[in-house]
């Protein structure tokens, strides 16, 4: 089945493409994580389509295996860039609520609970 | 709206589609080249020697052998690429508030999956001797209790105190690294595993990865140094 393996690396292929041009086309910082994991995804996909080798044989662990690794590296990647993002988004309140909920007044969006004794201080 | 915004408005259309034609570009020949490379003849390729040696390796499963085994270096690093990412989170700050206390149905609901899960990921970690499964899928597992954990309102996650969250944290890559150097003087060198013992050594590096893993995503998505 040489057509299920290229339709399957191919479409990790059209993934990989369309997550190159998410990322480059949209600002704000959340779409372009999406667009990076999607991109990821897209390799995985090449590399579990290049494992198979026909169907009467088992096919090859060693392009599995960095799948698996891949997938862990790239959660933590992107467990840290969010992390990254809402830093970046505590520190200028005012521009672009891409990963937090806008919320008006607060200085800290992320922290009502450290909020609540400063606002009781201005009114 | 202004001339001069309108213009700009213009350039980026034209830039975006641009874009699109040179990276559709890109796509049609990165297919083409995945194309002739899988019609053609894959030549030697390492799965040969890797299931050759798969008996030897401690497990039969050959995707365990080749992450625990073969290739066990790649993993000793990705743990250590999991150990930054999360210090990385943990020098941003503390973790943010913890989300409200859940309703009676959610309770009931956490209380049953959250024991399932753990069971689940016990028995992923053993089966990924012979089957599909192993520490990172156990991993996973236990990463999703905790992060279930915190959605029902538990603000650490179901994880201890800061302390003993970092000896969980660098149970994998510790425990890799105490088993590697020990065999050095076995005569084998730096993680080479005599096949005698080779099964139970993966097992117990796997043990320890699957709780390093389960503890790192679970902290991961605390999102930043317990409070």
């Amino acid at each position: 089945m040489m057509t299920a393996q290229f339709l399957y690396g191919g479409a990790g292929m059209v993934l990989f493409v369309l997550g190159i041009w998410s990322f480059l086309v949209h600002e704000p910082l959340v779409r372009k994580l999406i667009a990076l994991n999607i991109m990821g995804g897209g390799v995985f996909h090449v590399l579990i389509a290049i494992a198979y080798r026909g169907d009467d044989m088992a096919p090859d662990p060693v392009p599995q295996a960095l799948v698996l690794t891949g997938i862990v590296v790239a959660v933590s990647a992107t467990a840290l860039a969010l992390a990254l993002g809402r830093r970046l988004d505590d520190l200028s309140p005012g521009d672009g609520p891409d990963f937090s909920p806008p919320a008006p007044q607060a200085d800290l969006p992320l922290r009502p609970k450290e909020h609540a004794g400063g606002s009781a201080d201005v009114s | 709206m202004s001339d001069n915004g309108l213009r700009s408005d213009t350039r980026d259309r034209d830039l975006r589609l641009l874009l699109g034609v040179l990276l559709a570009t890109i796509g049609a020949l990165l297919l083409w080249v995945f194309y002739t490379a899988v019609a053609s003849d894959p030549g030697p390729r390492l799965a040969e020697i890797a299931h050759a040696k798969v008996p030897r390796s401690g497990v039969s499963n050959p995707v365990t052998s080749v992450l625990l085994n073969f290739r066990a270096y790649d993993t000793l690093m990705e743990l250590a690429v999991l150990l930054a990412a999360l210090l990385g989170i943990w020098s941003l700050g503390p973790a943010a508030a913890p989300f409200q206390q859940a309703g009676s149905a959610l309770r009931g609901m956490v209380a049953w999956v959250v024991p399932l899960l753990i069971l689940t990921g016990g028995y992923m970690l053993w089966i990924g001797g012979q089957a599909p499964g192993g520490a990172f899928q156990a991993g996973a597992l236990l990463g999703a209790a905790g992060v279930i954990l915190r959605l029902a309102g538990d603000a650490s996650a179901g994880l201890p105190n800061e302390v003993q969250q970092r000896w969980l944290i660098i149970a994998g890559i510790a425990m890799f690294l105490l088993l590697g150097l020990a065999l050095i003087p076995l005569g084998g060198g730096f993680l080479t595993f005599p096949p005698v013992m080779a099964k139970w050594l993966i097992l117990l590096i796997e043990t320890a990865a699957t709780i390093a893993i389960g503890a790192t995503l679970a902290a991961a998505y605390v999102g930043g140094r317990p409070r």
